[in-house]
């Protein structure tokens, strides 16, 4: 149940940082159904109390670099800090670094680091950490999956240490995406230097410089963490951090109802459905924000019926995707048209939408050479049906029904497809790897940074590489790689709003929807402010008022 | 007896070794391998990356030179360390949730026992009454109810309505402040439901085994020998037919010896139990081979033990199984 996450896509999502609840969410957060708290005014912030939080998968291994997954960068996230670090809208901010200059040329960039700051077992933070952290990432003995920002440092002196509160990096050509990969955990190189880390005790105990420390993991049960008083940013409000580990929905729901549980992420269902009552309403407030992350239909380019534009264009055009957000996520989410979230900076909203029409689309596929000249119901061209088959992975319910939507809009225009659902190893060494594939019914997760070669590249078509449904457009490359390289945001937009009408027009993807965040969370707690990043980046300024703490906590 | 030990305890290694071979064979034959989870639809991942992980394990080595070093340190009892990316050694994974998986299925056998002997009793010797068809319905009532569904009402009635039983996990979060009674009491709150709902399924099976023992026994004619004796209907059914009747339960004994350490995925998911279901379905779905032949060798080994067990017990407690032997 807990893989169904990392399905979602592992690609970029960790990209930037050990992220955590801080980079989670997304713009236009907001209170969704929320509550009013009519005494607001009256409580001021108080330290105490305890948060209970309910997680379907434990974590893996709390030590950054090894980690790939959800539940453990949730918890690292808030005992370790990058050098930077995306604020509430969503634009770099210094964490560990207290500002930072980048030369002329744009091939190299200053950190001055903070000199306030110790980690937890009293030890200070320096550039040694930093130094050792980056040595570690790029070390090709590291398991890791998060070193090519790191590599695209130059390789012969590119990191230099220039006095232990400064450092200087350098690359090879301007990258784009190398500032905000400096937000990636620093971890502490007096405990982990010249030892393995892989079998280091700091994969279960970790000790960062971050707003809450390391007190207690229990494997499948709960993992605490109390506040970090001497955080340099302030003590946080809330005493301690308590995640319990329960992998049912269901019972994590009834969990919350009977008090046992403060927050939570709601399946849409229960969103709409379950907590609608007087009790919820007063007892929680409930938030909804775009997820990073969105789902598509992906059409294998190599096979012939797909080569044509016009028949892609015409597919998305027989596809109505506003239904499937209605029926799949019950309206909890959005129609997404390009590779970016809908809500941001990045997105490009005057692109081609070749929204619902299936009249036209018949037409569209009519043109295309697409009749059904046999009378069967089936559209044809040159004596062969139109007929394919939509894969996607085991444990993604949303997908399947999807597909199932998908299915009954294609076969009002005369398409017939099949759905086949397929176990997550298999489904890519045996299809997706080897493109074996006509249709596919995936998502990717959307860095906050823009850069998506990897997907769209034209060269990016390898065995395991993630252009599989071999997509080849050399100005698509092109404007791509003028984006990694420009650093200013208004200039690199450009590119990318370029690279969004072709790929528009192009359709390689039907793009379906982002899905929404739900996370609902006890009304006790004061302090939370959606904003364009969601709700987590403020974590350490969420209270609960003194005469409404529940839970009393003796360090 | 010693000679019949040690046989059978030899005999036990080429049994163990065909077990492990099959179990490797098939969990190789199995698409994917544990360095998916960073390689799959990873742009970060390049041809030289995912190579030198697959290295680092010595995935790229034949199934054969595998197997033979996992066997290597089988021996020396290193079960080695786990492919997830915890890398704990796979021993402390195992043993870490071995107690609280033992606990709940101890006390369920113990329930189940306590239960079915009864009804299984009653219901051979009452045949055809009204008790008979009442309790095989609500035995059979038990077989087929889903787990998952009577868990969730029985939450529901029991945490959220009457609030009496916490609904899930094994300890309050104020465990550790608790006195030492208190603490006892605590787990044994927790324990109620998991082990009312995994006893309830396991009822019908053993009182009907139950049943049909007696049955089969009250038609002997050493029961209507002792009823002809003269006896009171009580001293025959416990004393003569009862004891003959036990005797198979050994065996179902012996052989729910490997089930002890085994959970269900899905009832320790609904109950949060961090249990050897899960471990064991997380490993398998992570390729995580070193954990998976981990438990399916203690699983094997308890199992042999379990027959073993089983056997000496039963001539132990049977002197015709002694004589005949």
């Amino acid at each position: 149940m807990r893989k169904a996450l990392l399905f979602i896509l592992p690609l970029i999502l960790f990209l930037l940082t050990g992220c955590g609840e801080k980079d989670r969410g997304s713009h236009a957060a907001s209170a969704g159904e929320k509550g009013e708290k009519p005494a607001a005014k009256a409580y001021e912030p108080a330290y105490g109390d305890m948060m209970i939080t309910g997680t379907i998968g434990d974590a893996s291994v709390l030590l950054p670099v090894l980690a790939s997954d959800s539940a453990s960068f949730d918890i690292t996230g808030l005992i370790y800090n990058g050098l930077v670090r995306y604020d509430k809208d969503i634009r770099l901010e210094g964490e560990l670094a207290e500002k930072w200059e980048i030369s002329e040329d744009k091939l190299t960039i200053r950190f001055h680091l903070r000199k306030d700051v110790k980690w937890q077992d009293g030890h200070p933070f320096t550039a040694k950490d930093v130094e050792y952290t980056y040595n570690l990432y790029i070390n090709p003995k590291t398991p890791t999956a998060y070193a090519t920002d790191f590599l695209k440092v130059k390789k012969e002196k590119g990191f230099r240490v220039l006095d232990p509160y400064t450092i200087e990096v350098e690359y090879d050509k301007p990258y784009a995406p190398a500032l905000g990969s400096w937000g990636q955990s620093i971890l502490p190189a007096h405990l982990l230097e010249g030892k393995d880390v892989t079998k280091s005790p700091l994969t279960r105990h970790p000790v960062g410089t971050g707003p809450y420390r390391f007190v207690e993991w229990k494997t499948g049960e709960k993992i605490v963490l109390d506040s970090n008083h001497d955080y340099f940013e302030g003590r946080p409000y809330i005493d301690r951090v308590l995640t319990r580990i329960i992998p049912d929905p269901a019972t994590q729901f009834l969990e919350l109802k009977a008090g046992k549980l403060d927050r939570m992420s709601l399946q849409p269902l229960q969103y709409r459905r379950q907590t609608t009552t007087k009790w919820f309403k007063e007892n929680f407030n409930k938030y909804k924000y775009l997820t990073f992350s969105y789902s598509y239909l992906g059409y294998n380019l190599s096979d012939w019926k797909f080569k044509d534009k016009k028949v892609r264009q015409a597919l998305t055009t027989a596809i109505n995707r506003e239904s499937i957000v209605e029926g799949v996520l019950l309206g909890l989410g959005s129609v997404t048209y390009t590779p970016f979230k809908p809500d941001t900076f990045w997105n490009n909203p005057n692109v081609k939408k070749f929204s619902y029409d299936p009249e036209k689309a018949k037409k569209m596929l009519a043109e295309a050479g697409w009749v059904d000249t046999d009378g069967d119901g089936i559209l044809d061209k040159d004596g062969k049906p139109f007929e394919f088959t939509i894969i996607t992975n085991q444990g993604n319910d949303l997908r399947k029904n999807a597909a199932v939507i998908i299915q009954r809009d294609l076969k009002a225009v005369g398409i017939k497809v099949s759905i086949r659902v397929i176990e997550w190893a298999a489904f890519l060494k045996n299809f997706i790897n080897k493109r074996n594939f006509e249709a596919c019914l995936l998502g990717w997760g959307i860095g906050i940074d823009p850069n998506q070669i990897d997907i769209w590249n034209s060269k990016k078509t390898g065995e395991r590489e993630l252009n599989f449904i071999n997509y080849q457009n050399p100005e698509v490359d092109k404007l791509l790689e003028l984006g990694a390289s420009t650093y200013d945001r208004d200039e690199r937009k450009k590119y990318y709003d370029k690279f969004q009408e072709i790929i528009a027009e192009d359709q390689p993807y039907t793009f379906l929807f982002v899905q929404d965040a739900l996370p609902i969370i006890s009304s006790r707690f004061y302090g939370i402010k959606p904003a364009p990043a969601g709700i987590g980046y403020n974590f350490i300024k969420w209270y609960v008022p003194k005469p409404l703490q529940k839970y009393s906590i003796q360090p | 007896m010693g000679f019949y030990l040690i046989k059978r305890i030899l005999m036990m290694i080429p049994i163990l070794l065909g077990v492990t071979i099959i179990s490797f064979g098939v969990m190789k034959l199995a698409p994917g391998d544990p360095t998916s989870r960073w390689t799959d639809l990873n742009p970060n991942m390049n041809k030289e990356a995912i190579d030198r992980i697959i290295q680092h394990y010595g995935l790229d080595k034949p199934w054969y030179v595998q197997y033979g070093k996992w066997l290597r340190n089988m021996v020396e009892l290193d079960f080695g360390r786990s492919f997830a990316s915890d890398n704990r050694p796979v021993i402390d994974k195992i043993v870490e949730r071995i107690p609280i998986t033992l606990l709940i299925n101890v006390l369920s056998l113990i329930l189940i026992l306590i239960t079915a002997i009864p009804i299984g009793v009653m219901s051979a010797v009452k045949r055809s009454s009204l008790f008979d068809r009442g309790t095989t319905v609500f035995v059979f009532l038990g077989f087929s109810i889903p787990s998952f569904w009577l868990a969730l009402l029985l939450m529901i009635l029991f945490g959220v309505k009457l609030e009496i039983l916490p609904i899930s996990g094994m300890r309050s979060i104020g465990f550790a402040e608790l006195s030492l009674p208190g603490q006892v009491l605590d787990v044994a709150k927790h324990l109620v439901l998991p082990v009312f709902v995994s006893a309830f399924g396991g009822l019908a099976g053993m009182s009907r085994y139950m049943r049909s023992n007696m049955l089969e026994v009250i038609r002997q004619d050493y029961i209507t020998t002792a009823r002809a004796k003269g006896l009171d209907e009580r001293t025959v059914i416990f004393k003569h037919a009862l004891r003959n009747a036990l005797m198979p339960v050994i065996t179902i004994l012996g052989l729910s010896i490997p089930g002890l350490i085994g959970g269900g995925v899905i009832f320790e998911t609904i109950f949060a139990i961090p249990g050897m279901g899960q471990l064991f379905y997380q490993s398998v779905m992570g390729r995580d081979y070193p954990t998976i032949m981990g438990i399916l060798v203690i699983g094997a080994v308890l199992t042999l033990l379990g027959n073993l067990i089983a056997d000496l017990m039963y001539s132990l407690a049977d002197p015709r199984v002694r004589v005949s032997s």
